[in-house]
């Protein structure tokens, strides 16, 4: 092991900015990850050549690769970068902001486009009210645990980041096809099923997925993302059919 | 129809996301401003589960109980009415977040089921595996998107409250905040302002907060008038993960499901954890607290594994105990814990369905907060708190799943406190919109002064230095003169601030100013939290004095409040509402005495 870590950044001052690459090098200790690197450079950002240049921006907070935030290409695949050691990359570690999202400055990105797709497919619970009406209908703790996994979605967009159709508002993706998922198996939230089923029936929906099912595999919530498009598709078919059986 | 009313609700954890529901479904407009995404709010990260006497296990468990227990825990400290109406209200809490959907574990019989914690001898905690805090913040975040899309609720998030707008009358009438990406300026009319922004302790420099836990809007409320109360209890959990830019928390839920905490029993013993013979290994806590044993309050537990680690008894002589699961199978461990065991696999490599899990304690809560009357009233007319940002509920130690109930209580009662607040205030009654030009433009210039100033100061080093001397000397151990050298030290901080440079010739999303910002916020927090301690000589929940080791009621059955002058805090203490249980002593060693309802 070598006594320094290389890392290159590539950074854009803003968002009309040209984009260019940036080389760092810092003190190796044990047990760093990639953000106690980018803190170290933040502190003193000189690059490996001597120039002294501008702290670069990123996102975290929790660093405990549950909220999300910090989501990048690390050596070129997209995951949490407070969950990346420095002792399982390759040097130098290569930090790349996510593609899919508009890039704001250096490493972050604005991923609110997710936060739409769950206000088009209805992702809650019709409640009646938040005033006490008892508990919620019984479930089998197998059911709970199916929707459990899809309920750890974290919106950090890695999913999005990997699916070669999600592209230019061409496809919804499989993260808020997973949140069809999780509320049409809950009982309260079958009631308005049909609504989420029709939210992912139109020219950029659940048809667009090719099946290349980089999205499971990058995952780092290990959600059955390709399961949820099976049966979310099942579901819209069937859905589908009906309604032109009424017809 | 809209109300006409306008509520600023500042923060999206469980807190303020809770108290944003409530307006929104009242009928009133709410602005919803938030650091980062509300759904990556500090919330996420609370694992083990939410407390309610539900007592479906059949073992007699009460709310009265579960009140007991946290006066108790909290070593008497906490006003009780308060606390007993958040217990009575904990299952209807349990119970509304299982019909938004949160996937709470079940029992066979497709009941909620519920797990042990610390501080209880009752199954009261709901969960969802190890993740529950992730899990009722999205549930709170669905049914917001939902007022959301019904134009009740704006959300602004990317948007930091740089300080509240009072009129001449110190009645508050909204807040001045940063875009943190243009880094423009801009003031939130409000009839009244409720602040959600959770616990500071990024003054600790590492802890188990998430980056935004800065205290920094709390900050600017105090330096504006607004009371601090019971700064010097800061909860240090029992089990982190020590890490290079962070501690990760190890649930209490490790605990609660069985874990055992233990050292080797020969100093230094440099055998492998498998090799050591259960008859020389050391479970201090079992053998200390046979009542309780690992589930003791976190206090508690945290002091015992700092002495044994101080006195060189910690595994391999360094600062760590094991905290082993491995007797229980694997299978019900990925189920009940999963979330947190790929947590430790993830940072530290090791496996601990099959390794001792390596821990020590960290900087994990603040008991302490604004003060609030049993509303959520700050002392600040039209302005509110609820959750960790606030004092209430906890006393000197907080138990372990009552922090999401407080945070979801504090926002119900706050909701309906900012509603009739509002009804009754009357609109626009001061100068009109000058004012809010006069706050805007005031911290304009203090953006421009950071800004321009060069100076040799590194604000991120002085922010480590802080971190270090709050860890070493304002946390598990309390001594006055380390406390008095420590509030010089952040005095000469606090000299030294004023000659940093932000180093960030690009101003757009950038890091540094808004850091700057936070580090002012946080050296004003951190002189409250250290005199606080300085000042009061005794013992209680957290807060512990070798020169003063016990609990004095005679002299400390009160509150602490500070406020802010320019020279620094000035210290006031109040009355502590005991009415409903007579203080006791704590004793964990043994069962706990019953207490009969008044």
């Amino acid at each position: 092991m070598t006594n320094t870590v290389e890392i290159h950044i590539k950074r854009r001052a803003a968002p009309d900015a040209p984009q260019h690459w940036e080389e760092f090098e810092i003190p190796y200790r044990p047990n760093l990850n990639v953000i106690s690197c980018l803190m170290e450079i933040r502190k003193h950002p000189v690059t490996k050549s001597g120039q002294t240049t501008t702290p670069p921006s990123w996102d975290m907070n929790c660093l405990e690769q549950v909220c999300g935030i910090c989501t990048m290409v690390i050596n070129g695949r997209v995951r949490q970068s407070c969950s990346a050691l420095v002792d399982n990359l390759d040097q130098p570690i290569k930090l790349e902001p996510m593609s899919k999202f508009p890039n704001v400055r250096d490493l972050m990105v604005d991923r609110s486009q997710m936060f739409d797709h769950l206000r088009r497919v209805n992702a809650w619970i019709e409640l009646d009210g938040t005033h006490d009406l008892g508990p919620g209908p019984r479930m089998d703790q197998e059911d709970v645990q199916e929707r459990y996994a899809y309920s750890r979605c974290m919106t950090c967009g890695c999913c999005l980041e990997a699916c070669p159709q999600y592209d230019e508002d061409h496809y919804i993706g499989p993260q808020a096809i997973a949140q069809v998922r999780l509320f049409n198996m809950h009982p309260s939230g079958a009631t308005t099923r049909d609504e989420r089923l029709e939210a992912i029936m139109g020219a950029d929906g659940i048809t667009n997925c090719g099946n290349a099912q980089n999205c499971v595999k990058v995952c780092p919530m290990n959600i059955p993302l390709t399961k949820a498009i099976y049966e979310e598709n099942r579901e819209t078919v069937v859905h589908g059919l009906l309604g032109w059986l009424k017809h | 129809m809209a109300s006409g009313i306008k509520i600023v609700v500042v923060g999206g954890g469980l807190a303020g996301l809770a108290a944003a529901m409530k307006i929104a479904e009242a009928g009133h407009e709410v602005d919803l401003l938030s650091v980062v995404p509300v759904k990556r709010s500090h919330s996420v990260c609370a694992q083990g589960g939410i407390n309610g006497a539900v007592n479906t296990k059949g073992e007699g468990d009460s709310t009265w109980e579960h009140f007991d227990d946290t006066v108790y825990g909290g070593d008497f400290l906490a006003n009780q009415p308060p606390a007993k109406a958040m217990c009575e209200m904990a299952p209807a809490i349990i119970y509304l977040f299982d019909r938004m959907g949160v996937p709470f574990s079940r029992t066979k019989e497709g009941l909620l089921d519920f797990r042990r914690f610390g501080g209880t001898k009752h199954h009261r905690t709901a969960f969802a595996g190890a993740s529950t805090g992730q899990q009722l913040l999205y549930a709170l975040d669905e049914q917001v998107r939902r007022y959301e899309v019904d134009d009740r609720v704006k959300k602004y998030e990317g948007w930091e409250m740089m300080s509240l707008i009072l009129d001449d009358h110190q009645v508050c009438r909204g807040v001045v905040a940063m875009n943190l990406r243009s880094l423009e300026l801009k003031a939130f009319p409000a009839d009244a302002v409720i602040i959600a922004t959770g616990g500071p302790g990024l003054i600790y420099g590492k802890s188990t907060n998430s980056m935004v836990c800065t205290g920094s809007a709390v900050a600017a409320c105090y330096q504006q008038g607004a009371k601090y109360a019971n700064g010097e209890f800061i909860q240090v959990h029992p089990t982190s993960i020590p890490g290079e830019d962070k501690l990760r928390l190890m649930s209490e839920s490790a605990r609660g499901e069985g874990g055992r905490v233990w050292v080797p029993r020969a100093k230094g013993d440099k055998r492998s954890s498998s090799s050591i013979p259960e008859n020389e290994r050391w479970y201090f806590l079992e053998e200390k607290y046979p009542a309780y044993g690992n589930l003791v309050p976190r206090d508690i537990a945290t002091r015992e594994i700092f002495q044994v680690c101080l006195s060189g008894m910690g595994v391999s002589g360094e600062n760590q105990v094991y905290l082993d699961l491995t007797h229980i199978p694997a299978e019900t461990l990925d189920k009940k814990l999963g979330a947190i065991l790929e947590i430790y696999e993830m940072f530290v490599g090791d496996d601990p369905r099959h390794v001792p899990m390596r821990i020590f304690p960290g900087v994990h809560y603040s008991m302490g907060g604004l003060w609030v009357d049993f509303n959520q009233h700050t002392n600040i007319p039209g302005l509110l708190a609820a959750g960790e940002c606030d004092y209430s509920i906890h006393g000197a130690n907080r138990l372990g799943a009552n922090s999401l109930l407080s945070c979801v209580y504090g926002g119900f009662i706050a909701a309906p406190a900012a509603i009739n607040w509002a009804n009754g205030v009357e609109r626009s009654g001061s100068n009109g919109s000058g004012l809010y030009e006069q706050q805007t433009k005031r911290q304009q210039e203090i953006n421009d002064k950071l800004i321009t100033q060069s100076g040799n100061e590194n604000q991120y080093k002085l922010h480590e230095e802080m971190g270090r001397i709050m860890t070493d000397n304002v946390t598990v151990i309390r001594y006055n003169d380390r406390l008095k050298e420590t509030d010089d030290h952040l005095r000469e901080l606090m000299q030294r601030y004023e000659r940093i440079s932000i180093n960030d010739s690009n101003l757009w999303a950038t890091m540094a100013l808004p850091h700057a910002r936070h580090l002012k916020n946080m050296l004003d927090l951190a002189r409250v939290i250290t005199l606080g301690a300085l000042n009061r000589n005794e013992s209680r929940g957290a807060h512990y004095k070798p020169d003063f080791p016990d609990r004095d009621d005679p002299n400390w059955l009160k509150t602490t409040i500070a406020e802010y002058s320019g020279e620094g805090p000035v210290f006031s203490y109040e009355p502590v509402d005991v009415s409903l249980i007579p203080p006791r002593k704590r004793d964990y060693s043994h069962e706990k005495k019953e207490t009969k309802k008044a």
